[in-house]
C-alpha cells in the first residue's frame, strides 16, 4: 500500500538522530517488543500481516510517532481482527474470559527463536530471469501490502542473483496462503531511480524483488 | 476504561506507558501472555544477542581467507557455522567493503536487520530520516557519521526489502598484522557492519 511507512526517497525528514543508538528507549519499548514477538508465536497471523498491520496506521499518526508505537498498533490491530480481544476488552483492560488460546511459555522462546523461520520454498515453475538480464519494475499501486517500493516503481534495473523461490509476501500478508515466488536482487543506477539532476555520483541501489513485480526488457 | 481522559502528568507515566502495560495486563489475564515470555525475549535481544557475534563473524573473515570465501557465497550457513542463526537470520547475504565499493544497508519499509549477528536495530536505523534518505543520498547520510567515501569509489546501498538480510563485511584496518581473531573482534563495531562506519585503526600506544 501507498503510505508513510514507504518512505525512500521522501524529504524534509532532516538530519538524523545518532544520539537515539540504543535498541530500547524506555521500558514500555521492551513490553511492547516482547508482547508482538510473544502474541506471533501463538501463530494466528504470520510476519506479513504484522508488518502490513503496522502500516495501516494513518499516515498522519505513523509520521508523528516513535517505532515501538506502530508496533503497538499493529498488535492491537491484529488482537481485534483475529478475535483474540474485542474492542470492549481493550478499552476497558479488563477480560471478559480466558481465552482459548494458551500463552507460549518462557521455556520455549529460545528453542522458537534460534529455529527462526525461513521462508524459502520448493517450485517447479523455472525462473523467468537470469543474472545479467535488463528488467523494468511494473508500475502498480495494490492498497494492500507488497515489497515494491514506490521510489522503484517504472525503474529499469540489472539482475545481480537469483534467491530462489521465497514466500510471496503480498499474497501471504493478504491470505495467509504460502505461494512460492521467484526472489531476485536487482541493480540499478541511483540516476536512473532519482534522476540525473538530483543524485548522487556513483551510487547503486540494490533491492530484492517478488518475479511478479517485474517485466523483461525487450 | 474510565470515561475521563487519562491523566497526562509531566512526572507520571505516558499515555502510551499506560496504553501498553494494561494492554500487557489483559493479555496475561486472558491466558494470551506469559510475562516470564516477554522477560525471555527481552533478555535474548538485549543480553545475549548482538553486534558482538557480528564481530566475530567478520574477524574470522579477516584472519581465514577459506572462511571470508564461503562467507561470501553462502552467508547463512557460514555464520551458522560460528552458532549464530534463527529469526530475522534466515537468509544472509554479506557483502565485501574494498577499495573500490562501499556497502550500506537500509530498510525503507520497515525495519529488516540481522538479529542474529547485530541484535535489534538501533533507534536511528528505525527512524524515518535514515529510511528516507539512506537511499536517495548515501554521500550525504554517511557524511553525518563522519564516513568521507572518495568519489571515485563506488556505494552501494542495500535495501532489504525481501527476507533477505545484509551484513556489511569492513575493511580491515592497517595496523592490525599482528592481532589475532580476539584483538580484531574487539575493533569491530556495529555501525561498520551496517556501513555507516570504518573499523578503526589501533592507536598506537604512546
Amino acid at each position: 500500500m501507498n503510505s508513510a511507512h514507504d518512505l525512500g526517497g521522501t524529504h524534509g525528514h532532516g538530519p538524523i538522530d545518532r544520539s537515539q543508538s540504543v535498541d530500547f528507549a524506555s521500558d514500555w519499548e521492551r513490553r511492547i517488543f516482547g508482547m508482538t514477538l510473544a502474541c506471533g508465536m501463538l501463530g494466528k497471523w504470520n510476519l506479513d500481516e504484522s508488518r502490513h498491520a503496522r502500516e495501516t496506521m494513518k499516515p498522519g499518526d505513523y509520521l508523528n510517532s516513535s517505532y515501538y508505537e506502530h508496533w503497538l498498533h499493529g498488535l492491537e490491530e491484529l488482537l481485534l481482527a483475529k478475535g483474540l480481544i474485542s474492542e470492549q476488552e481493550l478499552d476497558s483492560g479488563n477480560p471478559a474470559n480466558r481465552a482459548a488460546n494458551r500463552a507460549v511459555s518462557a521455556d520455549r522462546i529460545s528453542g522458537i527463536l534460534s529455529k527462526g523461520a525461513p521462508v524459502n520454498m520448493k517450485t517447479d515453475r523455472n525462473p523467468k530471469f537470469q543474472a545479467g538480464q535488463t528488467i523494468l519494475v511494473r508500475n502498480f499501486n495494490p492498497r494492500s501490502h507488497t515489497r515494491a517500493p514506490r521510489y522503484i516503481r517504472g525503474c529499469q534495473g540489472v539482475v545481480v542473483k537469483h534467491h530462489g523461490a521465497h514466500i510471496f509476501a503480498d499474497q501471504h500478508a493478504k491470505t495467509g496462503e504460502k505461494i512460492p515466488m521467484h526472489l531476485y536482487c536487482v541493480r540499478f543506477e541511483a540516476e536512473e531511480v532519482w534522476g540525473t539532476e538530483d543524485s548522487e555520483s556513483r551510487v547503486a541501489l540494490h533491492l530484492d524483488l517478488f518475479e511478479s513485480y517485474l517485466d523483461a526488457i525487450q | 476504561m474510565p470515561d475521563t481522559p487519562l491523566p497526562h502528568h509531566s512526572h507520571g507515566p505516558s499515555d502510551i506507558e499506560l496504553r501498553v502495560s494494561r494492554l500487557e495486563k489483559l493479555l496475561v489475564d486472558k491466558g494470551l501472555v506469559d510475562p516470564a515470555a516477554i522477560d525471555a525475549l527481552v533478555d535474548t535481544y538485549q543480553n545475549q544477542v548482538g553486534p558482538r557475534n557480528g564481530a566475530r563473524v567478520v574477524a574470522r573473515a579477516w584472519t581465514d581467507e577459506n572462511y571470508k570465501k564461503q562467507l561470501l557465497e553462502n552467508a547463512t550457513e557460514s555464520i551458522m557455522e560460528l552458532g549464530y542463526q534463527g529469526r530475522q537470520g534466515e537468509h544472509m547475504q554479506v557483502v565485501e567493503n574494498t577499495d573500490t565499493v562501499h556497502n550500506m544497508v537500509v530498510c525503507t519499509l520497515c525495519s529488516c536487520y540481522p538479529w542474529p549477528v547485530l541484535g535489534l536495530p538501533p533507534t536511528w536505523y528505525k527512524a524515518s530520516s535514515y529510511r528516507a534518505r539512506a537511499v536517495s543520498e548515501p554521500r550525504a547520510v554517511l557524511a553525518e557519521f563522519g564516513v568521507e567515501v572518495a568519489e571515485d569509489v563506488e556505494i552501494r546501498v542495500w535495501d532489504s526489502t525481501a527476507e533477505i538480510r545484509y551484513l556489511v563485511l569492513p575493511q580491515r584496518p592497517a595496523g592490525t598484522e599482528e592481532f589475532n581473531e580476539d584483538d580484531l573482534a574487539k575493533l569491530v563495531t556495529r555501525d561498520s557492519m551496517i556501513g555507516v562506519g570504518l573499523v578503526q585503526s589501533p592507536q598506537s600506544p604512546s
